[in-house]
């Protein structure tokens, strides 16, 4: 159960005049205020946590976004920004006396640079739309998170979101030149530009992975890069969790960047299986997706040597793609694996938290002893390079206990996450989901200084408030579906 | 000059100099010293008595040490282990007279070297950082982890702040694998527009490009009078020998082509990285410029006279030149919409001008007081970059 602030009564009070003001400043299609079009808005990838907004605003162009931000400021009203709203740690989620200003409807490509490598998009440009668009000349945007389909760069800023690649290339803060920000007075300026690196503070660095609580971004300049010549997985499946860890230290160890590196455990490999029959194998209890990137002959020297190493691990067995199909047939598991965990369990919770590698048979040798004490059966499948863990809770969302159980085993696995060296969340992001456990990672006077600079942005604590930061103050609980 | 051995000294050193509002000119080395302005400050606080690796994990391509440590015996230890730092951060002892430098040096500054280009700048690599503020509390940011998006990240903020916002007391950062071999193609290119078209295309190939530099002087002892474009290919011997061999056919196009490998590649880009290629004058300033690639030549041109060398696909610009305030407002309106740093100069000329660009005035006025909590009595680096 999650707490949220108590509406502001004053707000509530002047809604008419409120939704009267951004009517004046938005055409009419673009400002929703009655009930049936505001549901869809009323949650994010966190379904679990529902509230409806006040209002929701679709600009069209940066100057309305400034306009409504600015307006929203004068009357002391809560704003919340969403991109396509797919966080799974409810970022995007409302509250009664908020307008959400969401940016799907900025969804122009604005530039596209081959010879300096970069494009400039809209916030609301998806995050396939960006390597959709310049794929014809070869390239790509290269942060790739699974819902890439329908996530919006802006969240992905906000975000600071990843990959199954970004091992080789990194996460979104990696990938940028610039944005354009628009600040809660409704000030435009532009941080970064299209070159690397610029001299003074790095902004756009505090800005990436801020989760709206600083600013609005409109319009993003990411880096492009050509890709590679070619790409082919492989997988190799082992009869116990410590054995794969040894593996995949093994690989690292031996120079060798896979450009991806996932993991899965037998409750992933099986609901894998059973949901994209991909030929995985499903006596094994632990198995790595491997992926290498280059011409044909550079892929079979990389795949022959990281069968060399798997082969010192005694794998019960391995596959190597032969071919491009192939190796889609063995992503295509690993892609559906929250699709497929769905169908075992219509309701699951997905876990974020990041670990030392070397922490991994530990971590996932209590996982399973909680999940045991919890009575929730979990599937875990991570990106084994970088320590990101996806553990998923599988529960009941009709039993009001389960529900319960399921969140505080979840708060327990990234307890035990951070208690062993690493973090609350690899690229999730807080949200409200994690927000009442910062004070497990953070000391109070570090949560005082990151809030403090939150101030610096947003005096008023206007900007997607709830988020991030524990609450401090009045509250009034939220409902859980 | 202060020396602490801890940070907790460290920090007892801040806070007293916070209650005495008694201004510090922070630094690890002093490597840097000449860069952008002088500090208004009597006294020096270094951290050069913070050293020391405290963790290194080859598997999880993760180290961290205290801010302190010099540059040099990190990249001994990772070499032990077959990684390297990322980065490639420069060695500027040439340039600046001074060397020695601590890691907390080239993290507050942020500075890479060519592989930036591929792999991404220093403070990319920034994973977790423990740092003092300037009223002598201790924090940290970060972690120790490759991914971590948890709370607002003060570790990209820090990177690069020279020393403004905090006095960083240890670092963690990813470090990878060092690639088996090296290959270069140096490539006899007509004019700057022509060189910067093969570097693009070269970054723009799947060859996996890891260094792409322009030296408009040419390398006059290897043959090669006029500008010359270097492209680099860092991987296992197999692969450098495949893809040097395919770059040259996408780059035949652009102007005669030599290939270098082993000793002789690598130390081509010693000399990019540490900047001695541009061959600056003793009583020359020196400027860093960062622009999109494509708007170089006209930058270089807008600059007759001056010495140059270019890195980053030509998007990172090294000028050597008359110290002048004339020449600054040139460089500056070279730059454009891209970034400077007066990287070298006399006294006098650093602080006659704005040594790195203004931020917008909204941007500004948020600036002022993020550095008012981290900095509250404005006694790190006074003046350091420009205020
Ligand atoms: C099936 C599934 C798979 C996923 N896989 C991954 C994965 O592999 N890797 C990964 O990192 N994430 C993953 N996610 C999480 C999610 O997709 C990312 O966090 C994504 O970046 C969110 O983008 P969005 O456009 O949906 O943003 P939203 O959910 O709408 O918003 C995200 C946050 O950013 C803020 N925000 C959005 N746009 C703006 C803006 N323009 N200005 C200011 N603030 C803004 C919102 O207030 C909110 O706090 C997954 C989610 C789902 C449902």
């Amino acid at each position: 159960m999650i707490r949220l602030p108590a509406p502001k009564p004053e707000v509530l009070a002047r809604r008419p005049e409120i939704l009267a003001g951004l009517a004046r400043l938005v055409p009419a299609d673009a400002l929703i205020t009655e009930e049936l079009r505001l549901r869809p808005y009323e949650t994010d990838g966190l379904s679990a946590y529902r509230q409806m907004p006040m209002a929701v605003v679709l600009p069209r162009t940066t100057a309305e976004v400034a306009a409504v931000l600015r307006f929203c400021h004068q009357q002391g009203v809560r704003v919340i920004p969403r991109g396509a709203g797919t966080s799974l740690s409810g970022g995007a989620l409302p509250l009664a006396d908020a307008v959400v200003i969401g940016l799907m409807r900025m969804n122009r490509i604005l530039e596209m640079n081959f010879e300096d490598r970069f494009a400039v998009v809209e916030a609301g440009v998806t995050n396939i739309g960006i390597t959709q668009a310049v794929a014809g000349e070869g390239f790509f945007y290269a942060p790739d998170p699974s819902s890439q389909l329908a996530c919006m760069i802006g969240g992905n800023v906000m975000m600071n979101s990843g990959g199954a690649h970004c091992l080789k290339y990194g996460v979104t803060a990696n990938n940028l030149l610039g944005v354009k920000f628009v600040t809660i007075e409704g000030e435009i300026f532009e941080v970064g530009g299209t070159h690397l690196d610029g001299a003074g503070y790095d902004w756009l660095g505090l800005i990436t992975g801020s989760e709206g609580q600083l600013g609005m971004v409109t319009e993003v300049t990411v880096r492009i890069l050509r890709g590679p010549e070619g790409a082919r997985a492989m997988l190799a499946a082992f009869s116990s969790i410590p054995v794969a860890g040894q593996a995949v230290d093994a690989i690292i160890g031996s120079g060798i960047i896979p450009v991806a590196l996932e993991f899965m455990d037998r409750p992933c490999i099986h609901a894998c299986e059973a949901f994209a029959h991909a030929g995985y194998p499903l006596d094994a209890e632990a198995m790595l997706i491997i992926e290498v990137e280059g011409s044909e002959a550079e892929q079979d020297a990389l795949l022959a040597r990281i069968r060399d190493i798997c082969a010192r691990f005694d794998p019960i067995s391995m596959k190597v793609a032969e071919s491009a199909e192939q190796s889609l047939a063995i992503w295509k598991g690993r892609k559906g694996a929250f699709g497929a965990v769905g169908r075992i369990s219509p309701d699951y919770l997905c876990m974020d938290g990041t670990i030392p590698t070397g922490e991994l048979p530990r971590v996932l040798g209590r996982i399973t002893e909680m999940s045991e004490e919890y009575g929730l059966k979990v599937a875990n499948v991570f990106h084994a390079g970088d320590g990101n863990l996806h553990p998923l809770i599988m529960f009941d969302a009709n039993d009001p206990e389960s529900f319960r159980k399921a969140e505080a085993f979840g708060a327990d696995i990234l307890k035990l996450c951070v208690e062993v060296g690493g973090c609350l969340t690899g690229e999730h992001g807080v949200g409200v989901e994690k927000r009442d456990l910062m004070h497990v990672q953070f000391t109070a006077d570090e949560l005082a200084l990151q809030r403090s600079i939150k101030s610096a942005f947003d005096p008023d604590w206007l900007l997607n408030p709830a988020k991030v930061f524990p609450l401090l103050g009045e509250t009034v609980l939220a409902g859980a579906a | 000059m202060m020396t602490p051995g801890t940070e907790q000294a460290l920090a007892e050193a801040v806070r007293a100099a916070h209650a005495a509002r008694e201004p510090l000119a922070i630094e690890g080395a002093g490597s840097k010293r000449a860069m952008l302005r002088p500090v208004q400050a009597a006294r020096t606080l270094s951290t050069r008595g913070l050293t020391g690796i405290t963790l290194y994990k080859p598997a999880e391509l993760v180290i961290s040490a205290r801010a302190g440590t010099p540059v040099a015996e990190i990249e001994a230890a990772l070499a032990e282990q077959g990684q390297q730092i990322i980065a490639e951060p420069p060695d500027l002892s040439a340039l600046l007279g001074a060397g020695g430098a601590t890691l907390g040096g080239v993290v507050a500054t942020n500075l890479s070297g060519p592989r930036r280009i591929a792999w991404g700048s220093m403070r990319d690599h920034v994973l977790g950082i423990r740092a003092v503020k300037g009223d002598g509390e201790i924090f940290r940011s970060g972690g120790r982890v490759l991914k971590n998006v948890t709370g607002l990240d003060l570790c990209k903020l820090l990177a690069g702040s020279h020393g403004t916002l905090g006095v960083l007391t240890e670092i963690t950062f990813k470090v990878l694998p060092a690639a088996e071999a090296t290959g270069t193609l140096a490539l006899a290119v007509p004019d700057l527009g022509a060189g910067v078209r093969a570097l693009s295309a070269g970054l723009g190939s799947p060859f996996g490009v890891s260094g792409a530099a322009l030296l408009p002087m040419g390398m006059a002892a290897m043959g090669l009078p006029g500008p010359v474009a270097l492209l680099r290919i860092e991987d296992f011997s197999e692969s450098v020998t495949y893809r040097t061999g395919r770059l040259r056919e996408v780059l035949a196009p652009f102007g005669e082509i030599s290939l270098f490998d082993g000793q002789a590649a690598r130390s081509l880009w010693r000399g990019v990285r540490d900047a001695t290629f541009l061959d600056a004058a003793p009583e020359d300033a020196v400027w860093r410029l960062s622009v999109a690639p494509s708007a170089a030549p006209a930058v270089c041109a807008a600059l007759p006279g001056a010495k140059l060398l270019l890195d980053w696909g030509g998007g990172l610009i090294w000028v050597a030149g008359e110290a002048s305030e004339a020449m600054h407002q040139a460089v500056v309106a070279a730059a454009g919409t891209g970034s400077f740093t007066l990287f070298r100069a006399p006294d006098a000329l650093r602080h006659a001008v704005a040594v790195l660009p203004p931020e917008p005035p909204a941007l500004a006025a948020i600036s002022t007081r993020v550095k008012a909590l981290l900095d509250p009595a404005g006694i790190l680096n006074p003046g350091r970059m420009g205020r």
